[in-house]
Formats: C-alpha cells, structure tokens, sequence
C-alpha cells in the first residue's frame, strides 16, 4: 500500500517538498547574484520566478496520490476543533442526528429479518406455505388427506411437511414442565433444509399409525433439561406420559420461524389409508413445501390450481373439501410477514420522517452557522482555498456530525431495540432474530453517512457560493437575506413533515380508542383466567371430567371467588388448539332444509355464562342438569349464529349436530340464544358461537381455559386459585395466568405498538419542528433588530412588532400546514389497514392536528417576538 | 527581449523526460537547462515544474534521490526509470508525428487543398 505508506511517511515528505524548493530559490537567487544583480533583489526575482511556495506546495501536493485521505485528516482536524470551540451547537445537533439515526436503525433492525433478510434456510426462497384458499381469499388450514394427495400428484416441491402445535407435558425430577411443540411429518426438517446436531433426522418409516413413539428435541430444551448430555440419543423420555425414544437433537442454530417458542417435536403419524371419518380429514394442519430448484413460485401455483381443480380417483375427496376454492401458494417469508408488513412499513415510513426533520433542523443550524462564518471562508478562499476545497470542508464538518451522530446513534439503537423487543406485540414473527448485526450496522453507518451529506450540501453550498470577497468586506449580518429563505423553507418542510407524522398518529390514536369502546360481550374486569391441563394415562375422559369439576369446586371456595367456570376456547386469549371452528348441521323446522355453517365451537362447564358475565338473549342456560348421556343434550347458540341461520324463526328447540358430517349421533337441540362475543379481536365480528357442556362433547377437551369472577384485584387471588387446583392433583400442569385486562390489552398489542411508536415519532417530530421555528425566528430577528429598531423610531407600537414577527412565524407554519395537509392525506392511505372506525381523511384528526401544531409553533414564535418587540431603538440604532 | 511562448499543454512532461534522461538532475537544474536549451523561446513556468516532477515521481516514471551538488548542498536528483523510459520513448514519438503532420499542413500552399 504505497499510499498508505507515503501517508504515514506524510512529515518527512513535507520536510523534503520544504528543502527541495529552498534548494531551489536558494540556487537561483546564487546564480542571479553571479550575474551581478544585488542580493535582496535577487531573492525576489527568484521567488517571483517560482511562485508563491505555499501555492506550489499545494499543487505538488495535489499531485502526489495520498492528497485526498491527507486533506480529510486535515479536515477532520479542523472540523473537530472547530465543534470543541462551539460545543453546544455540537452537542445538539450530534443529539439530534443520534436521535434521528438511532431511532431509523433500531426500527431497520426489528424490520429487516422479517422483510428483507432472508430466512435462515438453505434456498430458503424455494420455501413455499401452502394454504386452502377460503371463502374471500382467507388462507385456511390443510388436511392431512390434501398432504397426501399433493405429495402424489405435485411435481413442482421437492418435500412437503404438514405440522400442527402440541403442548406436550415433559416428566422430571422436578415438577412437570408444559413445552411448546410441534408435531410433524417426517418431512418437516428437511423440508426447512435443517438436519439435526445430534442423532439422525425423523425416519418416514416410522410416520404411520401407530409408528413408534419418537421425539426430536431443541438445543435449548436439551440443555435446560438434560444437561447437554450428549448420550441421549436413543434414550427414552417421558412426554404426556408416553416413552418417546429421543431421536436427535437439532442444532442451536436453528431458528424456527413457523413455531418459535417450539422445543421439541414429535410425528404425526395419521393414517396414510385416510379412514373416512378420521382426523386426517380435519383441517387442522399447516401445510409448507420446498420447491425443487429452477421450479418459480408461479409454476407451482398454476400446477397446485391445476391439480385442486382435477380431483381423481385414487384421491376421492369428502364432501366440503376447500380444495375447490384452489390453494394459495406463497414464499415462507412473505407468509409470516404477511400479518405484520403494512405495521412495519407504516413504522419505517414514519422514523424516516423523523430522521427527515432530524436532518432538517441540523441542516438549519449549520446554515445558521454558515451564515456567521461567512467572513471566515471569505478569509480562506483568499488565502488560496478554491471552492472546491472549502465545499469539501464543510461537507466534512457535516460528516463529521454525522459520524459521531451515526456512534451515539448505535447506542441509541441499541436501547431502542431493546424497548421494542420488549414492547412488541404478540405475534411479531423472527423476535430472536432482531439484533445489531452486520447488516443493522452498515444501515446505521451508510445513513449517517447520507445524513452527512445531506444535511452538508445544502450549507455549503450556500456559504461557498456567491462572492466570497464581499463577505469579508462586510458584516455577515447584512448578507442573511440568502439564507433566511432557505432556512424558512427547511421549517416549512419541517412542519409539514410533523403533520404527515402526527396526523397517522393521531389516526391511530382515535382508532385505539375506538376499537377499545367496542364490548367484547362480556364483563371483563375483574376476571382471572389460566389454561388447566390434565395429562398423563391416569387422565382418560371420564376420570378427566371429573378432575376438572373437582377442581372448579376447589376455585369456588377460593375465599374472593364470586363465581367460576371452564371453557375450552377462551375470548381474546389468542390460545388455539387448532379445534375451534367446526361445521354445525342444521335441520331448520319451517323448511326442513339441512344447512352446514361453520361456527367456533365452546365446550363449557354449567355456569360459564354467569361468571363471564355473558347475557342470556332468549331461552335457557346450562345447568346442572346437563351432564352426561343426558336424553336432550342442550346446545347454546351465539346471536349471530341464530339469526344467521334461523331468520325471523325461534331458534329455540331446533335441531342442530356438531362435529363433521355423516355421523351417526342423534340431533342435539338449540336451548339458547347468548350474546355474541369477540373471539380473537375487538376488530374482528367472527362472532358465530356455539356452546356445549363440557362433558357432553364427542370427547374431553384436556386442555381447559379456568375463568374466575373475583371481588378486588383478579391477579392477586392467582396464587390461591392456582393451589386449590393443586390441591385435587399436584402434577397437572397450569400455565397462561393472566387477567382478562390484560388479554385484552394483549390482543390489541399490535395496534397499540403502532401506536407507541408513532405517539413517540410524533411528539419528537413536534418538539424539531418548534426548535426549527423558534431558531429561523430568532435568527431572522436577530438580523432585523436595526430594522425592528428603525420601525419602533417611526412610531411602530409593540404590538405592531409583536405581529410583524409572530405574522412572519406563523407564515412558515401555515405554508407547512398545506403542504402537510397534502403529504397527510397520501400519507395516511398507507395506515389504512391499522385503522378501526375512523376514516383515513377523519376531519376531528386534522382539525386536532393542526391545531396542536399551530398552538406550538405559536408559543415557539412567541419568545422571538416578544424580544423584538422590547427592542429600544436608540440602543439597536446607536450600535450601528 | 524576445517573445516568449507558453509551453503546449502536456509538453512539460516530456520535456522533463528528456532532460533528466540525460543523467541524474535536481529541479533546479532541470529549470535551468530548459530554459537553456529552448534558447528562451518557451516560457518554462517554475511554478508547475514541481507540481510536474511529483506527478511523474508517483507515476513511477521518475525516481529520485537525495545527494550531494558540486557546491556540497543536499539536493533532489531525479533519474529515469525504466518505464520513464519507456514513457519518453513513446510521447516523443508521438510529438514527432504530430509536429510533422502539423508542419505538413502548415505548408501547404494557399488554394493546394483540392
């Protein structure tokens, strides 16, 4: 690296470019004395044959290859002593741009594993989700017959797996853990490209029914609980009470985008012979395929279309199969992004704006700055500094900035990544995937180095432009008018930019508010609820039933318990088990039509409705009486559901049959009609609810959801409630503990997180944009004081001060104001999929907005204003 | 005095080639024999001799040595490389050619275009 080199050996350099051209002068003045020509005007003829030394210097420097790395080492060294010698104009915009940029990484960080890296598979853009296509486009989950049959008939994957959640019970020393798990096919793994660290991958051979019991483990489960011991391959373990021969365990570098929190996995093992009324025809499953290479997503979705449209023979489909609606084939990752893309876009769209202002305002004060440095350049480009090179300076002082705004700004990073795993909403896919990593890093740096440059240009180019010479004749006060307009424009875009932002904040303040006014049907203060399992061979239905009703007793007595119940799907809990929605057969009396609608189906212990607080419409509730082989097994029907389906009849006493088609069971009746409650979210009306008695369902659910009406605080009794269970049978399992608050607050989480960050982008958007006005304002009256001076000579009134300088303030904001008003509105379309009962052009927003902004810019206008008018002319006037 | 002329863009190089070719110099002396040899016609700026002389150097065309002068002074000696060499070889040639062409069509008699 001979310039690198040549730069280190940069003082010796110097010193011989110094001695070289004394050597010269020294020769020429020598030989001019020779000729006769008196000493002193022989050193002058012979500088002046030369040139000016330090010219020639610069220009031999210039053309030695190291010049540009040797100015920017000057430059920065200038730079830097130049901000030490103004530090609080450095402390605040290196803050400012900390901010900017800190915020903007941290936000790329959450964003990029979801949106832009890719996944952490092989190929892993050859990793496709396949979905039964629903009625309006809905992706619905698989069958285990539509896996068979596509792994027969499609020539597009090379592997296909389907998988479902499991919430296995580990035994140990200790007491019995609840994982979180996955059964699988035995494709699963190689279908994600993965193979395990220990032991071998899943063997298709023992994926059938009946098949031997096999388990996979994580890296972190196989730490947690075996100690890392490298001998359990082949060894046994004991889950939900079966022995399960460990067959590997994968590697801690496998991230598991489709079921993260999964820590051990077992097989499915359904019945390749697909008996007619099995579970292999539930949809139940998620289905995810790898493509075979050089195979395009598109040729997949016209084969896949291809083959849902043509069913054969050896394939016979049962009646209802979603395949006739065709299936939905898309890329993994735009699968788990899907969800969360417009939040994340809408959240980097407004941190940009925020760095946008950031930027702006730094802009601001280096032209404020530029503009009483004005006699200093002025000196510079006399001295011998072309344009180019005092250009070159500034924009290295703004780097500079930039730089140790970029450094900050990674610590700021940092924490804000931090708060924002913390914060984040449930369902934010690759979470353990968010860090500073290569990638974050370089986003931050090549920001801050965008960010120099842009905030650089603009003051530079303002200050080196125009004639220099002048400058240094004159007072820079009277040169401003330039930059005063440049200046005030940045404030308009300023302002407008803290519109658009406020304004999407605004949106998704009022639609919080709105979706939190919306009942769920039910009383949910002062409810604690936990999800209570029975597991274990000990557990078959009966002695499970009993357990339960055992255990709800024990709640009951809990002193402070008003009332309790069991349910196996609980509102706004986001539990599934994969079991909720179920085809309902009607027969309707007035016409005696049958009828299959599909409706989420509760399995509840007498005494739910009471205790959730859930009104009664019309007929009756469960009670004691409905237990068992009772002769009439009662079913209750959600209102929706009731008037969906029996318009304008009495739903009371109708025939109704759960639980898939072409049974054989007797007709169930309709007892009762409920108020309708929201399932998985405020925003959402899947409101069509069945209800049966727990123990009169086709089989006991073994996973219950307590729900307990509490006097006082519902969180503070969880101990005792979680005791008195324990006190029927220590061993079972109880996890989920929360209010009914909080599930509620949780379900919304992913609104409210939009929200946060918007509310925080907004009000630090507010706060730059009033620092921009009172800045430019001050500044301007700084400037106008012999001017404000003569005015108050000629008989201005304070008051008409005052107005001169609020008038002019509040110009800028009102220009702000419309060009905000026109950003807002394209702006807010992006949010359009956040909001909830509130238009995107909502009137009582922008009136809000814009009076919250014109209140501020008002008060940042103010102190400006009232300092010019307190000026006294014959102080301003007599100083000139 | 005589009329002086500026020196052809891109000629300086050359110039300085073919004079340190004739042995190891120092600028200085470079300066001197320029002026010399050109009889004072061209106008040698001293000015963008240096300049020239480091551009050559980190061209690797010169190198240079610090040694000492008849008079006993530490002076810069420059000496050609021998991709310098090579470097004067061509551009004179160059220059030949493109003198002669323009000195063919500088004598051209008035009307002798067709």
């Amino acid at each position: 690296m001979n310039w690198l080199n040549r730069l280190l050996r940069r003082a010796k350099v110097e010193g011989q470019l110094e001695k070289e051209l004394r050597f010269h002068l020294e020769q020429h003045t020598a030989d001019l004395i020779e000729t006769g020509v008196d000493a002193g005007e022989a050193r002058r003829k012979a500088r002046i044959a030369l040139g000016g030394p330090e010219q020639v210097k610069e220009l031999c420097r210039d053309a030695r290859g190291t010049r540009w790395l040797e100015d920017l080492l000057h430059g920065l060294r200038y730079a830097a002593r130049r901000l030490r010698r103004s530090p609080g104009f450095g402390v605040v915009a290196v803050l400012t741009l900390a901010l900017g940029i800190g915020a903007t990484t941290a936000i790329f960080s959450a964003v990029n594993p979801i949106l832009f890296e890719p996944l952490p598979y092989p190929h892993a853009g050859r990793v496709m989700m396949i979905w039964y296509r629903g009625s309006n486009g809905a992706r619905v989950n698989q069958s285990f017959a539509a896996y068979r049959e596509l792994v027969e008939r499609s020539r597009s994957f090379e592997s296909i797996a389907v998988f479902k959640a499991m919430q296995p019970t580990l035994a140990g020393p200790s007491e019995p853990e609840r994982l979180d798990g996955q059964m699988v096919t035995a494709s699963y793994f190689s279908t994600l490209g993965v193979i395990p660290a220990l032991g071998s991958d899943f063997q298709s051979a023992d994926d059938r029914i009946n098949g031997p019991n096999v388990v996979m483990l994580s890296d972190t489960l196989w730490r947690r609980r075996f100690g890392a011991d490298a001998t359990i391959v082949g060894r046994q373990v004991r889950l939900d009470d079966e022995l399960c021969t460990v067959a590997g365990v994968m590697p801690p570098s496998f991230e598991n985008v489709l079921a993260p929190s999964a820590e051990v996995w077992s097989l499915l093992q359904y019945d390749a012979t697909l008996p007619p009324d099995g579970r292999e025809w539930g949809q139940h499953l998620r289905m995810v395929g790898r493509l075979r290479p050089g195979v395009g997503m598109e040729q997949a979705r016209s084969e896949l279309s291809g083959i849902a449209a043509t069913p054969i023979p050896e394939f016979a489909r049962q009646q209802g199969s979603t395949m006739d609606r065709g299936l939905i084939v898309d890329s993994l990752q735009g699968d788990i992004a899907r969800e969360v893309k417009p939040a994340l876009l809408a959240i980097l769209g407004a941190v940009v704006l925020v760095l946008l202002i950031a930027c702006v305002n730094v802009t601001n004060l280096l032209l404020a700055r530029g503009a009483a440095r004005r006699g200093e350049l002025a000196m510079r480009a006399a001295l011998g500094a072309g344009r180019l090179r005092i250009l070159r300076q500034m924009v290295t002082e703004s780097l500079l900035l930039a730089v140790l705004g970029g450094v900050l700004g990674m610590v700021v990073a940092e924490f804000g990544m931090r708060a924002l795993v913390a914060l984040s909403p449930q369902g934010l896919p690759r979470l353990d995937a968010i860090r500073i990593n290569g990638a974050v890093f370089l986003f931050g740096l090549g920001i801050s180095t965008l960010v120099g440059l842009a905030v650089g240009l603009i003051p530079a180019l303002q200050a080196s432009g125009g004639d220099l010479h002048a400058g240094m004749q004159q007072n820079s006060r009277r040169m401003a008018g330039g930059h005063q307009l440049a200046r005030r424009t940045l404030v308009v875009v300023e302002v407008a930019l803290a519109l658009v932002l406020m304004v999407g904040a605004g949106l998704l303040l009022r639609s919080v508010e709105r979706l939190l006014a919306v009942p769920p049907g039910f009383q949910t203060s002062d409810l604690l609820t936990m999800q209570v399992q029975t597991y274990g061979r000990r557990y078959n239905d009966a002695n499970s039933h009993r357990f339960f009703d055992q255990a709800l007793e024990a709640v009951r007595g809990v002193p402070g318990v008003t009332a309790a119940a069991f349910t196996a799907l609980l509102p706004l809990s986001s539990d599934n088990s994969g079991f909720e929605v179920y085809a309902a057969e009607i027969q309707r009396q007035s016409d005696g039509q049958h009828v299959v609608a599909n409706a989420m189906r509760y399995a509840v212990t007498p005494g739910y409705f009471e205790t959730m607080g859930i009104p009664l419409v019309r007929g009756r509730l469960f009670d004691a009486h409905d237990i068992g082989d009772a002769p009439v097994r009662p079913v209750i029907v959600g209102e929706s559901f009731a008037n969906r389906n029996f318009p304008g009849q009495d739903p009371i006493g109708q025939r109704i049959r759960l639980g898939g088609l072409r049974q054989t069971r007797p007709w169930d009746f309709i007892v009762g009609v409920v108020g309708d409650v929201k399932q998985a979210s405020l925003a959402l009306s899947q409101s069509d609810a069945v209800y049966v008695a727990t123990d009169q369902w086709l089989w006991a659910d073994r996973t219950l959801s307590l729900v307990a009406r509490t006097r006082g605080d519902a969180a503070a009794l969880a101990p005792e409630i979680k005791r008195a269970i324990w006190s029927i049978d220590k061993d079972q399992p109880i996890v989920r503990v929360a209010t009914m608050d909080h599930l509620l607050a949780a379900s919304e989480a992913q609104r409210r997180f939009v929200l946060t960050l918007f509310e925080a982008f907004g009000v630090a958007a507010l706060v730059l944009a009033a620092i921009g006005i009172y800045g430019v304002l001050s500044g301007s009256v700084t400037e106008r004081m012999r001017e404000i001076g003569v005015r108050s000579a000629l008989g201005a009134t304070r008051g008409n001060i005052l107005a001169l300088v609020l008038g002019q303030g509040m110009t800028m904001a009102g220009v702000g104001f419309v060009i905000g008003f026109g950003g807002a509105v394209a702006g807010s379309n992006a949010l359009v999929t956040m909001l909830f009962g509130v238009s995107a052009l909502d009137t009582a927003t922008y009136a809000g907005v814009i009076s919250l902004l014109a209140l501020v810019s008002a008060i940042a206008c103010f102190a400006p204003a009232w300092r010019a008018a307190r000026v006294d002319p014959s102080i301003t006037l007599r100083a000139e | 005095m005589s009329e002086k002329y500026d020196l052809p863009q891109g000629t300086l190089d050359l110039l300085i080639l073919k004079v340190v070719a004739l042995g190891p110099v120092h600028g200085y002396a470079i300066a001197q024999r320029l002026q010399q040899v050109s009889r004072n016609v061209v106008q040698v700026p001293q000015g963008s001799l240096y300049p020239a002389l480091h551009r050559l150097e980190n061209r690797r065309l010169l190198a240079a040595d610090w040694k000492e002068t008849e008079t006993g002074r530490e002076a810069k000696f420059y000496r050609l490389t021998p991709k310098g060499r090579k470097a004067l070889e061509t551009e004179a040639a160059g220059w030949q050619r493109l003198t002669e062409a323009v000195g063919l069509i500088l004598r051209m008699s008035e009307g002798g275009a067709e």
